[in-house]
């Protein structure tokens, strides 16, 4: 456990960059409170701009930001910044090749009390269209944190789901983690899990757990950065393994499991098993109940275990005649 | 401004309006409207009242202008190569693949475009990062922001008017090409923008309104908005949409019309036979 919350250590890490980098400038919509940038505020008010509850003037403006120099970040919830922004960010910021640092707060499931309005279960798929785009997911706070200084040294737009709230921490300060490349969590020969995010990674390291006492031998791979996808890793893994369970806090269709299976499609064909949320929308609950009730759990990832385990043994069997 | 001067401004809108019916009409097809009614303000910003050095088209400390209507990006391209940014040749290659001038500006292609634009309505947000980062960077120089009648119809206009009111942009001078048409007709019949000034002024911008084909009236505002204290600038101009192009000037059709270079030619030999 983190002493600090995930939105603390963001805030945190953009003063410790902006210290050094007089470029850095935060924008928010109105969720100031909500992302926790106030500290950013007092630091640096100069290069703080709130422009009320105007996504599509936020993402616009953080493009003439970057075309005048600067390296904005811009945080609003990640149904407003995928959903509401998608031209602005698409035309302004990518089209434009600018360096636009978009941050969609409170990813798929985690929205929770506010419920299906504002549930993104479909930014990283609409995000994926991007041609270029950097899309990536922390899953604790140490990788946010690394995660994050290297998207602002990428030149070019960035989009990251950021899960505000919880102090998980997977990682240690020495481990080393590479925006575009996938960090191996654990070890295992007779199948992958793929996950991405604060939700997620963690579900599926308990998963593997239970596998492992049913004598079934997991591999988790964090994939923290959904574009560009760590091919290499995959391949690696899809080879070694034999099949794949690739987990997301996301709908099934254009995220990590689509981006997993369109490559293994051309690559590899392996067997592919989803745990996500599967053609709904988002509504109103506690996280856990959430979890439950889109199958994001790690009694899902095992049941989905064995299922693309299944398939794998049917497909040896084949291969085997 | 001196009669000389303002005939000088007045001839080389005359060889920028000819250049731009010269290039759609090469191509055969393009927004020759609202293209036409800029020419006058283009002219006087380019040739009389921005810092820019074609040589060096990024140079920090220069002026910066968002042509947020990027469909008339023709009337630019052709100021922007008789400015000596890029050569004139490059005027026939307007649409054709792989050009360097596209229909709506790109800030990666075309020498001298500050902005990307084309999707109507993000300009402005855009000229107000730029006026930002000026501010941050302690450049003492302007903005400068082009937009359409019809486009004003689209709501991140306002959002971006709150927003440059409140970060008290005084480098951010903005004008509305208030030609009167839209793609589908009259803008007072398709969606009405009126009362402009009123609705820039309740925004908390220092307005004017003046005739945008009128050297002398171009002049003299651009002067006095450059003075202003603490608030962004708008400036409405009355146009022509067409304004200049015997086939095109004030027809409902002129939006993005197609034309045969021999029109054109015609056109063109009309202007040359008009005096200044």
């Amino acid at each position: 456990m983190s002493e600090k919350d995930m939105r603390d250590v963001y805030t945190e890490t953009l003063i410790e960059m902006a210290e050094t980098n007089e470029n850095i400038c935060v924008m928010e919509a109105d969720l100031m409170t909500a992302t926790g940038t106030k500290p950013f505020k007092e630091k640096f008010p100069m290069r703080t701009f709130n422009v009320g509850v105007a996504e599509a003037n936020l993402v616009g403006i953080a493009s003439g930001l970057s075309a005048g120099g600067k390296i904005p970040f811009a945080a609003t919830f990640g149904c407003f910044a995928a959903r509401r922004t998608f031209d602005q960010f698409f035309i302004s910021a990518n089209y434009a090749q600018q360096n636009v640092k978009l941050v969609g707060t409170d990813p798929g499931v985690s929205a929770a009390f506010n419920g299906g309005t504002h549930m993104p279960f479909e930014d990283t798929g609409l995000m994926r269209c991007i041609p270029n785009l950097v899309i990536f997911e922390p899953s604790d706070t140490v990788s946010l944190k690394k995660l994050i200084k290297q998207a602002a040294d990428h030149k070019g737009s960035t989009y990251m789901r950021l899960q505000r709230k919880g102090k998980n921490s997977l990682y240690k300060e020495s481990d080393k983690i590479v925006l575009g490349k996938g960090n191996v969590l654990k070890e295992g020969s007779d199948v992958t899990i793929i996950a991405s995010g604060y939700v997620m990674v963690p579900e599926a390291l308990e998963a593997a757990e239970l596998l492992g006492k049913e004598g079934i031998k997991a591999a988790v791979i964090d994939m923290h950065t959904i574009k560009p996808l760590d091919k290499k890793l995959i391949l690696e893994y899809a080879k070694k393994t034999g099949a794949l369970v690739v987990c997301e806090n996301h709908q099934k269709a254009c995220g990590l499991f689509a981006a997993v299976s369109e490559m293994l499609a051309e690559e590899l064909p392996t067997p592919v098993q989803a745990v996500a949320v599967e053609d709904k929308f988002g509504q109103v609950g506690t996280l856990e109940y959430l979890q439950e009730v889109y199958g994001l759990t790690a009694s899902n990832i095992v049941e989905k275990t064995k299922k693309v385990l299944e398939r794998k043994q049917i497909r040896v069997g084949v291969q085997n005649g | 401004m001196s009669n000389i001067d303002l005939k000088e401004l007045k001839e080389k809108a005359k060889e920028i309006r000819i250049k731009t019916i010269d290039s759609i009409g090469f191509l055969g097809v393009g927004h020759i409207g609202g293209a036409m009614s800029i020419i006058e303000l283009l002219t006087i910003l380019y040739y009389k009242k921005m810092k820019i050095d074609p040589i060096n088209p990024k140079m920090a400390d220069r002026d910066k202008l968002v042509l947020s209507k990027g469909h008339a990006g023709p009337a630019l391209y052709c100021t922007l190569a008789d400015k000596g940014f890029f050569p004139v040749k490059w005027l026939h290659t307007l649409n054709q693949g792989g050009t360097k001038l596209p229909s709506h500006c790109d800030m990666n292609m075309t020498p001298g475009i500050d902005m990307t634009t084309g999707s109507l309505g993000q300009g402005l947000s855009s000229a107000i990062g730029l006026a930002l980062s000026m501010r941050l960077d302690n450049i003492d120089r302007n903005v400068f922001a082009i937009i359409g009648d019809g486009e004003s119809q689209e709501g991140q206009n306002w959002e971006a008017a709150m927003a440059a009111s409140q970060f008290k942009l005084n480098n951010l001078i903005a004008f509305t090409d208030y030609n009167k048409m839209q793609i589908d007709g009259y803008t007072k019949d398709i969606m009405p923008i009126d009362d402009l000034e009123a609705k820039w002024k309740a925004f908390g911008w220092n307005t004017y309104r003046i005739n945008g084909h009128d050297f002398s009236a171009l002049d003299n505002t651009i002067d006095s908005a450059r003075q202003s204290f603490d608030k962004p600038i708008m400036i409405i101009l009355d146009t022509i949409k067409g304004k200049g192009c015997s086939f095109a000037e004030g027809k409902l059709n002129n939006h993005n019309m197609p034309f045969t270079y021999e029109e054109a030619k015609e056109a063109i030999k009309i202007l040359e036979e008009t005096n200044v």
